[in-house]
């Protein structure tokens, strides 16, 4: 009985919002101001010529660093979140020599096609994002794969691990500083410096993104899961 | 917004406000949190579209809110990783795969 | 700038994200809502392309779909290995072995 009352309740309350939805899309107001022609017109003195990287780095740049601020805040919470354990051998191994021979041919097109978007990223689709949504990816099947990111093991691997997630937000933070320094407004590139300042923020925020989706995916599993990998394998087997 | 074919931004923008309700419907009736998790996040990506096609719906491309988009689907899979790793953590410590107060 | 029209793959579309959010929405068992919740992703993807945005197109299609697939589903494996695993029993065990397996299910 209860439970037809939520579903009632919750049809309610969905058909409210749509409602609500439906009326903002007929009644639309109109635009004050003609976007699309204000961003065609100052992407010819915007640092990248691709109109959607010359927002997202160059108009609204601070919508970017606070993105990247939110990944780097959601990191720090899962890594505070992480157990007390050791950090054992890798749960996921699937440990297949075809996923493995697979991955020798995958990894360096992945790896590829990252550099690709990145460098596309200021004239065509791509950039920052699609990049380091691909490394990250290519570092989970690593994971999956059950091959170790050596670098980052043990004590100092950590502080590695830690001053990579930091870099490309500190890199925006200093580029913004140094404008601001120069003399212009905050995140405010000089013209003849913008190409380069927003590749270099590019690259840096790349290696960073994917390592925070690559680590939120490495800090969920609880590492006391290990000893029980080999009893999941025979069950596969059988 | 032309008045007899429906323009395609238009479309999604209509499928964006389907997507909106249906999600929050799913994220009422249900207590399984990782159902939830995906109740927000079609919500989320209606939401996305009625952005992107209501901005462009008559006006052609505007790289403004596609931006915006793209920010904000980074910024979804952050929250929905470290909703699944609190969702873990509370699951090794209760046992539970729902919150107390659903119950 | 005159609004392109819908076609019938647009309206085709439109219908499967719909249909695809329902199943990953309604779904009884668990796996098969995160796999729609996939294939959901993936049909965004086809309609950022569809709205002229290929950049939301790319990072849907990698995150969207691959990501948070393989985040969902690396939980939902994480839940299954914790209710097969053979527990060193204490007394109580049994019953809340049982009530916790519908939790996943329902």
């Amino acid at each position: 009985m209860k439970r037809y009352l939520l579903i009632l309740l919750a049809a309610l309350a969905s058909l409210a919002v749509c409602a609500a939805l439906a009326l903002a899309v007929i009644e639309r107001p109109e635009a004050r101001t003609d976007l699309p022609r204000v961003v065609a017109h100052s992407t010819e003195h915007a640092g990248a010529p691709h109109p959607i990287t010359a927002v997202l780095l160059d108009f609204r740049s601070y919508d970017t660093l606070l993105e990247v601020a939110v990944l780097l805040v959601a990191v720090v919470v899962a890594l505070a979140l992480r157990e007390a354990q050791p950090d054992g051998p890798d749960r996921m191994g699937l440990d297949n020599p075809l996923l493995r021979a697979v991955m020798s041919w995958l990894l360096p097109l992945m790896v590829l096609v990252a550099a690709y978007l990145l460098w596309a990223g200021s004239t065509r689709p791509g950039g920052a994002f699609q990049a380091a949504a691909v490394l990250a990816a290519a570092g989970v099947l690593l994971r999956l794969a059950g091959v170790r990111l050596g670098g980052f093991a043990g004590e100092r691997g950590a502080r590695r691990l830690r001053a990579l997630l930091v870099l490309g937000p500190a890199v925006f933070v200093a580029v913004g500083a140094g404008t601001a320094l120069g003399g212009r407004a905050f995140l405010d590139y000089p013209a003849d410096w913008a190409g380069g300042l927003i590749l270099a923020i590019e690259l840096a925020l790349t290696l960073s993104i994917a390592l925070a989706l690559l680590s939120l995916f490495r800090l969920a599993p609880p590492q006391s899961d290990v000893e029980r990998l080999p009893e999941r394998r025979r069950r596969t087997r059988e | 917004m032309s008045a007899t074919v429906l323009a395609t931004d238009a479309l999604y923008a209509w499928v964006g406000v389907l997507l909106c309700g249906l999600g929050l419907f799913g994220f009422i009736i249900h207590r399984h949190l990782l159902r939830r998790l995906l109740a927000f996040n079609v919500m989320g990506s209606g939401s996305f579209l009625l952005l992107v096609g209501l901005a462009q719906d008559g006006r052609g491309i505007d790289p403004v809110p596609q931006a915006l988009v793209l920010t904000g689907i980074v910024v979804a899979v952050a929250s929905t990783a470290l909703a699944l790793v609190i969702f873990r953590r509370w699951h090794r410590v209760s046992g539970e795969s729902t919150l107390p107060e659903d119950v | 700038m005159s609004a392109l029209p819908a076609n019938a793959f647009d309206l085709l579309l439109g219908l499967g994200l719909i249909a695809c959010a329902a199943g990953a929405l309604l779904s009884r068992e668990l796996f098969r809502a995160i796999v729609m919740f996939i294939v959901f992703g993936l049909l965004m993807a086809l309609a950022w392309v569809r709205l002229r945005a290929p950049d939301i197109a790319l990072a849907e299609a990698a995150i969207g779909a691959g990501l948070t697939g393989v985040l969902l589903l690396d939980t939902l494996g994480y839940l299954r290995r914790r209710f097969e695993r053979p527990r060193p029993s204490p007394p109580s065990a049994p019953a809340a072995h049982t009530s916790d397996k519908e939790q996943t299910r329902s």
